[in-house]
């Protein structure tokens, strides 16, 4: 169990995780489908809008979530851009990978 | 109590970056960013092993807390800027630990870091070195601080405030979904809680929201606010979050944070639970 509730860059790794109990959404943000993005903040929006969770990417612009099975929304805030949505449904023991692409 | 007393912008933070009686102090569970860079200036207060008491679950004692201060070379008269990583969420538990012992001019960096890095602004890697100090604290003030027997008696009789996100509130999940979902302790609520969750009061880059949005926010929730009040959310760091909303921004009187939270409430044999969107029954 995780004693405090900070998200780590990039989000908490796989090793040790029951992966048939989680509802995994994972992905990279890149600016221009290229370059990997770190630092930017992705952020888990319910199928209400309504915020779940915030994790920074890291230094391959990666993020992962442990939601539930559903609809959800994945936002991405960076530097010098726009705010990007991208739906994507999650179910349980599988995970759900997303790229998410700025502009350049 | 008024954001003009307790919250800085990051331009503010810039033009007093010289000021010798201003301490900028980055505070996070996982201090790495700290370790790779951060505002020029600050000092690093770590959430677990700085504020954490080591052995027993609970923070750290008043001498614990004047010897970390003054290792840190804070004064009593220096005015103390807090900022952190997680939308200002251990910087906001930071404050109201500060508030706790006293110290009396403590103020957050509204955006937190991610506002700054959202800004482009310059983070460095120096590690200031600053002349320790002997700190005092006040004994600490237990009107801003609720414990778990005060929350039981509190079901159906005072304002409940859960500040997690809507499926946390519900049982659906057990920690915030950035976290994997194997907990120990059982998942929904404290009865008649109701859930307006700490996002709610924030921008997505951060920032709080406007006084006149806060105040309809509780309002609309149907919070009392004439009442008695106690936020929790899973450790006390985004209850910390809401604790400054109200009691600070909104000067709302008697609020208290309940740092034990759903940690500690859903773990206690015997209490009742509700679980879904409902607040539930006492």
């Amino acid at each position: 169990m995780t004693e405090g509730c900070a998200a780590p860059p990039g989000g908490v790794p796989l090793d040790g995780v029951d992966l048939s109990r989680e509802s995994v959404i994972q992905g990279i943000v890149t600016r221009g489908g290229k370059l990997p993005v770190s630092r930017a903040y992705v952020r888990l929006l319910d199928a209400t809008g309504e915020f779940s969770a915030e994790v920074p990417t890291d230094e391959a612009g990666g993020f992962r979530f442990f939601a539930r099975p559903g609809r959800w929304t994945v936002r991405t805030l960076a530097p010098r851009a726009a705010p990007v949505d991208r739906a994507v449904v999650a179910s349980q023991g599988a995970i759900a990978e997303i790229e998410v692409s700025i502009p350049a | 109590m008024s954001r003009q007393t307790t919250l800085v912008s990051a331009d503010w933070v810039e033009q007093h970056k010289n000021d010798p009686t201003v301490v900028l102090v980055e505070v996070d569970e996982d201090t790495a960013a700290y370790d790779k860079n951060h505002i020029a200036g600050a000092v690093r207060l770590d959430w677990k092993a700085d504020l954490q008491d080591p052995i027993r679950r609970d923070f750290v004692d008043k001498g614990q807390f004047e010897a970390l201060l003054s290792d840190r070379g804070i004064g009593n008269d220096d005015t103390v800027v807090l900022y952190g990583g997680n939308n200002n969420w251990f910087a906001a538990y930071a404050y109201w630990y500060f508030k706790l012992y006293g110290h009396g001019d403590v103020r957050l960096l509204d955006g937190g870091r991610k506002l700054w890095e959202l800004e482009s602004r310059e983070l460095v890697a120096d590690v200031p070195q600053r002349t320790a100090t002997r700190y005092t604290a006040s004994d600490p003030d237990l009107s801003i601080r609720a414990f778990r027997d005060e929350v039981v008696a509190a079901i159906g009789a005072k304002n409940l405030v859960d500040v997690r996100s809507p499926d946390e509130f519900a049982g659906r999940l057990l920690a915030p979904a950035h976290l994997p979902q194997e907990q120990s302790q059982r998942g929904g609520h404290i009865p008649t809680a109701r859930n307006i969750p700490w996002s709610k009061a924030a921008n997505d880059d951060g920032t709080f929201r406007s006084d006149d949005e806060l105040s309809t926010l509780y309002g609309d929730a149907g919070v009392d606010l004439g009442t008695d009040t106690i936020a929790y959310c899973r450790i006390g760091e985004r209850s910390a979050h809401t604790w400054f909303v109200l009691h600070e921004l909104l000067g709302v009187g008697n609020v208290k944070n309940y740092d034990g939270s759903w940690t500690e409430y859903g773990s206690l044999v015997g209490v009742p639970i509700a679980i879904g969107d409902e607040p539930g029954e006492a």
